[in-house]
């Protein structure tokens, strides 16, 4: 046993420095100078060039002029820098509370209409960047109300942000947060 | 549930196997010692290796050999991840300013990543440096693979030789897999996702300003580079908390696609890689059947347990058609479903929902494709050479039907087999229900709960199922970073590894050594259908018996409790 220690050591020392250090270096090398907006978090800029967030990560928003995200269990709501889900099981009653409340208080806003499940449920990663079509039309007569638009115009807005299945069956049709409501200051500022 | 579920399913399955078949037949040629493609550029680098450790890589070791040369590599890694992590806090490469971490986190850490398991006790932006990301915890991703890998090759050589000693060299095995397979495939994979919108930078972490002019810091991570290896090696560990839920480490239905079928694509390359080398192609095509047809039906199951009505959806007169919480948009059911299959059926722990937030009898098949053994197709030759394991115990059951002495692919199976064989196969059950057991009544443990009932028996049972299979995975509502957890759960992990390790490099030694037999009429026919539903039948006996008074007491009875309120919310 012993006189396998002297190629584990050397072996070890070299895969260290080959896949620890040389293999993650040359993908950095290579990511930076080929796809440099992605290899650096896909940011987003304002027109002053301050960073406003990222395409990818969600961001809470609570104005009325803006389109709400999901609930989310990062931190304390969209913790960029502490992602996680609320890890509640089905039938944990927290879960059933918290869900009840978020959806009576959108069906006071919204009388009469079926409340999507990703309304009032937190995502895996606490950080969703989407929500689904239906929860995005659903807050258009808010949002427009709050910018003095038509509501059709936001859903206008909206259906151009709708992302669609991959080749008509990967993945769910969604709606990106951020990028419509960038898209909505773009058009009408709140 | 709708058919572009289902074909999304199919494809994220099929394409796995699909990729793997000539995958498979370049990974034996490695194994074997044959001339690849790559030789030009790696040959040197390999010869660069063997001349540093001073090895012989065409000296062919005896299977104690091949075992102690394989423990002594771990033992070493073990001691460099511990070391890494207790010191990060004085090391550089570490823009977090984060410090050393604890001792019991670092041996739950150590004993995690060296045993390819990569449970995570900890977030890993909240936790670790980068240095540590990068020099153990990537390091480890490959070579925890390789090792794996390596008793699979091993085991092919056993049914070749004829009164045989040797089983192969452990070093030659260990290097050829990483730098042949794991390596390249992991560049172009990294280079890949960085062009799909995975991050892959030195920084740690960016400060934006939100819309409405709140303060996010956006934590960054070279983690292309580690989603790759992460996928490929089946280990599972994340450099984010939320693993691959997080949408920099699966930002799209594309990523998520393509890193789904990289969790298994190598795990299956593995069985058509022992196919032809132990020139057996046909027999191992039956055990690709029955992992198939058991893998397929755990991911169907799911997709029908998270499209059934969840009792808050309901209790809240919600739209109830798909159980979204711990689920992210861009997924839904039918990628969440076909995740929760492929990462417990092969051992590798990485999740892109939250398996706590299953519907209950969605997360018993989680934990119950983890405690059929990690064969479906388990970890990269791990998997294949503990489902040979459960095929020599599949025909010895039918020896005994019949009265014949067993033979598999040209070898006897005789007692001393069988006995390895089951040692193998019962300290997996001994070590999650053993632990699951003391940790129900012990109020330290009881501590780390997040649920009371039997979802807080499951958080238990999950915990060590996914620790001693080696998966990583977890029902993340425990808190797991404390001494009892993180100790008990390190020693199922290290049992769970090295135990079947052993036995399996012992079972080659057994068969090495004995004559190979021709083909004869009198033996059962191994590469057929009767053969894979004896096959199925076992490994559901053996999983399904030992487990289901467990499971019964956990997610079994969520579930009725589940149906009792959605009944009454009606």
């Amino acid at each position: 046993m012993l006189s396998h220690f002297r190629p584990a050591l050397v072996l070890m020392g070299l895969f260290t420095v080959l896949l620890g250090l040389a293999y993650p270096l040359a993908v950095t090398g290579v990511a930076q100078a080929a796809f440099p907006v992605q290899a650096n978090g896909s940011l987003v800029r304002d027109t002053s060039g301050t960073v406003v967030g990222s395409t990818l990560i969600g961001q809470a928003f609570a104005a009325p002029q803006y389109l709400h995200p999901r609930p989310s269990a990062a931190g304390a709501g969209y913790d960029a820098s502490a992602s996680g889900g609320s890890n509640m099981g089905p039938i944990n009653e927290a879960l059933a509370r918290r869900v009840k409340a978020d959806a009576d208080a959108l069906r006071a806003e919204n009388p009469g209409v079926v409340i999507p499940a990703d309304a009032v449920t937190t995502s895996a990663s606490g950080l969703d960047p989407d929500i689904s079509p239906a929860y995005a039309h659903l807050q258009a007569a808010r949002v427009a109300k709050a910018r003095g638009l038509a509501k059709s115009q936001v859903e206008a807005v909206i259906d151009a942000h709708v992302q669609g299945r991959l080749l008509g069956f990967i993945g769910q049709p969604r709606v990106n947060v951020l990028a419509v409501n960038r898209a909505l200051d773009a058009r009408a500022p709140g | 549930m709708n058919w572009q579920g289902w074909a999304e399913i199919a494809l994220t399955l099929g394409l796995a196997v699909a990729i793997a078949w000539p995958l498979g037949a370049y990974m034996s040629r490695v194994w074997n010692g044959e001339r690849t493609w790559l030789d030009p550029v790696l040959k040197p680098v390999e010869a660069l290796f063997y001349a540093a450790g001073g090895i012989d890589p065409r000296k062919s070791q005896t299977w104690h050999g091949y075992a102690g040369a394989l423990l002594a590599f771990n033992a070493v890694g073990f001691v460099l991840v511990y070391a890494v992590l207790r010191l990060q806090g004085v090391l550089p490469l570490n823009p977090q300013g984060f410090a050393g971490v604890s001792p019991h986190l670092a041996f739950n850490t150590a004993a995690s990543f060296v045993t390819n398991t990569n449970w995570q006790s900890y977030g890993g932006e909240t936790t670790m440096s980068t240095l540590s990301q990068m020099l153990v915890l990537t390091v480890q991703n490959f070579v925890s693979a390789a090792t794996g890998a390596t008793i699979a090759a091993a085991l092919a050589r056993a049914f070749v030789a004829n009164r045989g000693e040797g089983v192969g060299n452990f070093w030659a095995d260990l290097v050829r897999t990483t730098l042949y397979v794991l390596l390249p495939l992991s560049l172009v994979l990294a280079i890949v996702l960085v062009a799909l919108g995975l991050p892959q930078t030195l920084a740690a972490s960016v400060d934006a300003t939100t819309l409405e002019g709140a303060p996010q810091k956006i934590a960054l991570f070279a983690t292309a580079s580690q989603e790759a290896i992460k996928q490929l090696g089946i280990n599972g560990g994340g450099v984010f908390n939320a693993n691959s839920a997080h949408p920099f480490e699966n930002p799209t239905p594309l990523t998520d696609l393509i890193t789904a079928v990289s969790i298994n694509m190598l795990g299956w390359a593995a069985f058509f890689a022992f196919g032809r080398s132990a020139l057996a192609r046909k027999d191992i095509r039956a055990l690709v059947a029955a992992a198939m047809i058991l893998l397929s039906a755990g991911a169907a199951a799911v997709y029908v347990t998270e499209t059934q009505a969840a009792p808050a959806l309901v209790a809240a007169h919600v739209d109830a058609s798909v159980n979204m919480e711990g689920k992210e948009v861009r997924f839904g059911a039918p990628a969440a479903a076909a995740w929760v299959a492929m990462t417990t059926g092969a051992s590798s722990g990485s999740v892109n929902t939250m398996h706590s937030s299953l519907m209950p009898l969605g997360g018993a098949v989680a934990m119950f494709l983890m405690q059929l053994g990690e064969i479906l197709p388990g970890g990269i030759g791990s998997g294949i050479a503990i489902m040979v394991v459960m095929a020599l115990l599949a025909v010895f059951v039918a020896g005994l039907m019949v009265g014949r002495t067993p033979e598999y692919l040209g070898k006897k199976v005789e007692a001393r087999e069988i006995q390895l064989a089951m040692l193998a196969v019962l300290v997996v059950p001994l070590s999650m229900l053993g632990f699951s057991a003391v940790a129900a009544v012990l109020p330290e443990a009881l501590k780390g709960l997040m649920h009371a009932g039997p979802h807080g028996l499951s958080e238990i049972l999950y915990g060590y199922t996914s620790a001693t299979a080696n998966n990583g995975s977890a029902f993340a509502g425990l808190s797991a970073n404390a001494p009892w957890w993180n100790t008990t759960l390190g020693i199922s992990m290290t049992l769970g590894r090295f135990v079947p390790i052993v036995a399996v490099l012992a079972i080659a030694g057994a068969l090495a050594a004995k004559p190979k037999l021709a083909p004869s009429a009198g033996a059962m026919p191994t590469d057929g259908g009767l053969f894979i539903g004896l096959l199925i039948g076992v490994i559901l006996i053996l999983g399904g018996l030992q487990f289901f008074p467990a499971l019964a007491l956990g997610p079994i009875v969520e579930h009725f409790q589940a149906l009792a309120l959605v009944a009454a919310a009606h």
